[in-house]
């Protein structure tokens, strides 16, 4: 895997369903597209929920992945 | 307000019909999740769902009457918050019961990281969620329009029924 660089770092750590999703949300907005978004997570219900707003949105999800209690996301922003 | 542009954002409609707690976050949830997802989201506040356009939201929760309601506590060990005590039904209804449990609830979902109701409709408002007053609820329970936050509009069933008609997602709660 060739190593990802964000220009933004988002940490959701300890929060709970939907704040990941509209923090992602409102950071996004703020970035030019095709910049890179960084997402961390300690939410268990992340991974499904990132995934399912990467399609609604039309953002690239580039790539997710869990390092011990932590999940990851790489999100691309196409529009 | 019907949807006549097909490149329109997807819709949601949702229907906030209880006042309670535990009642509060399912409508405002789904809205701010939804407006998240770059949707156009209306919350239809109906009888006590009226009560979440209070200013001062004092929504609280009651174990009475609802036998699927797990009483744990939110402090100590893990293995005691575990328990899901055995409270007798005659003592749910003594004075200060509701605040009690309302304060644990309060207690555990902030310990557990998830926001209050109060953050969770301003992140609704902020989102440009349209919060709906129905006015006959209001004429009934005698609420008027200044006792809502300002970001709130007023109107009707057909008022709602014409905004769902074009949403992809109705729901009731």
């Amino acid at each position: 895997m060739t190593t990802l660089q964000e220009d933004k770092l988002l940490d959701c750590s300890g929060m709970l369903c939907p704040v990941p999703v509209i923090k992602t949300s409102k950071a996004i907005k703020e970035m030019q597209v095709g910049q890179v978004l960084k997402m961390v997570s300690t939410d268990p219900g992340a991974p499904p929920d990132m995934v399912a707003w990467a399609r609604q949105t039309g953002n690239e999800l580039l790539d997710s992945h869990q390092e011990g209690k932590q999940y990851i996301f790489y999100f691309r922003k196409l529009k | 307000m019907s949807k006549s542009d097909p490149k329109a954002p997807k819709r949601l409609a949702i229907i906030a019909s209880k006042g309670t707690l535990d009642w509060a976050y399912p409508p405002l949830i789904l809205a701010s999740a939804g407006a998240a997802m770059g949707w156009d989201v209306a919350i239809f506040h109906t009888f006590y769902g009226l009560t979440l356009l209070l200013k001062d939201i004092k929504a609280e929760v009651t174990p009475l009457g609802n036998p699927a309601m797990p009483m744990t506590m939110p402090f100590g060990p893990e293995a005691f918050q575990k328990i899901d005590w055995p409270i007798p039904t005659a003592m749910m209804s003594t004075p200060g019961f509701n605040a009690m449990a309302t304060g644990m609830m309060k207690k555990l979902f902030h310990d557990k990281g998830v926001a209050s109701v109060p953050e969770m409709r301003a992140m609704c408002v902020e989102a440009g969620v349209n919060m709906i007053a129905c006015q006959m609820t209001m004429s009934v329970f005698g609420f008027q329009k200044e006792d809502f936050i300002p970001e709130c509009t007023v109107g009707g069933a057909g008022m709602f029924l014409d905004y769902a008609a074009d949403a992809e997602v109705q729901l009731f709660v």
